[in-house]
């Protein structure tokens, strides 16, 4: 599980596409804001994978699987 | 939902465009429709924080636009107060991207607007700006980064918006410690009328909000992740903003004689390069920090009061450059500005692993 909660933007991005080196099907990823939520959703779909979030008191949980 | 994305901020972009020219055509100054730095700048000076007659102005725009990103937050549920992550960093960093910014004359946006109306320097400007960016992405990938951010309680979310509440009623009212340009000593004069200017300040913040629109956001998602979104914004707000200037008469192409901008191009670059590397370390662009400041963000707000003490700084101390060039002050503080970022930069770039293990 990724940590990206109160990181600005592009970091929770890049924390993603390095995670994405060690090339396994399923990520999952902590995030505080919705920019940050749609970005990584966003860079997941192009690097093929599918995305889905849950939402808890403003807190995202967003699972990355690849498709 | 991608495409759908990319389609709302290209016409976003274009409005932006439209308006920029159009508050030009009422009386902005030329290729000013919106220059988040002349504008602070402005502002700082009818606060009497920095005493240069030509430009003392409280601009509306900035109001509007703190005012519209913060309506439309809390509107979809994303006024979110938070802070926290190295405060006095990012004043120091919005200070130099105002030193950066006023030895070019122009923040990121206004960049875009001056190419649009013809103004080739700016093009110079744009080469170092992308450059800039460059440096910033160099220490992303290694791991640079001001730490996170924390949930506030709601009052300290809600200070800057009032605090625009505050100077527009001081625009209103007019006291008499509050410096205004005399008509025709200089840009600070020309302006368009207050609820114009506060509309489209409004309209912008609006849309900047919605699309996350970012000056240095889109050069550096294309890239960091061959992400077009963003640089779709602003190549829309470009290209509208040319046909709008063509239109109305409004295009000069060339180097000599533009207004608000001087011929200099090695401190064109120098000055967009120190934007660039510093909005980067930011996290976004000068409109951009304005928009996240207004979402809640005391970050981009120390940010804020950083552009607003380095525009004073520039104007009580020469460094802003004018239409005859540059000054040696304002070389000499760019300098120290990018030896300040790339300190600044190498400090926080650490390897670390910001996992939780659960």
């Amino acid at each position: 599980m990724l940590d990206a909660r109160g990181r600005s933007c592009p970091e929770p991005v890049i924390m993603i596409k390095k995670a994405m080196a060690s090339n396994e099907d399923e990520y999952a990823i902590l995030l505080d804001n919705r920019t940050s939520l749609e970005n990584v959703s966003r860079f997941a779909r192009v690097a093929g994978y599918h995305s889905d979030y849950t939402e808890e008191n403003g807190i995202f949980t967003l699972k990355i699987t690849k498709k | 939902m991608i495409k759908n994305e990319k389609i709302v901020i290209v016409i976003a972009g274009i409005i932006i465009g439209i308006i920029s020219v159009t508050l030009v055509l009422l009386g902005n100054p030329a290729n000013m429709g919106f220059c988040i730095a002349c504008f602070v700048r402005d502002t700082a000076g009818a606060l009497g924080l920095h005493r240069a007659n030509a430009v003392q102005y409280i601009r509306p725009e900035i109001i509007g636009l703190v005012l519209g990103s913060c309506l439309m937050a809390l509107s979809k549920k994303e006024f979110s107060p938070r802070g926290g992550s190295s405060p006095l960093t990012r004043f120091i960093l919005g200070f130099f991207v105002m030193i950066g910014a006023l030895m070019f004359l122009g923040c990121p946006f206004r960049m875009i607007l001056r190419l649009a109306g013809g103004d080739l320097n700016a093009l110079v400007g744009l080469v170092g700006f992308i450059c800039g960016i460059l440096a910033g992405i160099f220490f992303l990938n290694r791991g640079y980064t001001l730490k996170r951010t924390y949930s506030l309680p709601k009052i300290e979310g809600v200070i800057f918006p009032v605090i625009q509440i505050v100077f527009l009623s001081l625009l209103l009212a007019a006291p008499a410690f509050i410096y205004f340009t005399e008509a025709g000593a200089g840009p600070g004069a020309k302006h368009a009328a207050i609820a114009i200017s506060l509309a489209a300040g409004i309209l912008v913040g609006i849309l900047a909000q919605r699309t996350r629109l970012c000056m240095v956001g889109g050069i550096r998602d294309l890239v960091l992740f061959r992400e077009w979104k963003l640089l779709l914004g602003f190549l829309a707000i470009l290209a509208s903003a040319f046909v709008m200037n063509t239109a109305t008469g409004n295009l000069s192409v060339g180097f000599a004689n533009q207004p608000i901008a001087h011929t200099d191009g090695l401190w064109n670059f120098l000055g967009m390069l120190t934007v660039g590397f510093g909005s980067t370390l930011l996290g976004g662009c000068p409109l951009r920090q304005m928009i996240l400041a207004g979402e809640g963000n005391t970050d981009s707000v120390i940010t804020v009061i950083g552009l607003f003490a380095g525009a004073a700084f520039a104007h009580n101390f020469s460094l802003a450059s004018s239409a005859k060039g540059p000054t040696t002050n304002g070389m000499i503080a760019v300098a120290i500005g990018l030896v300040v970022m790339l300190i600044i930069a190498v400090v926080n770039t650490r390897k670390a692993a910001a996992t939780v293990n659960n």
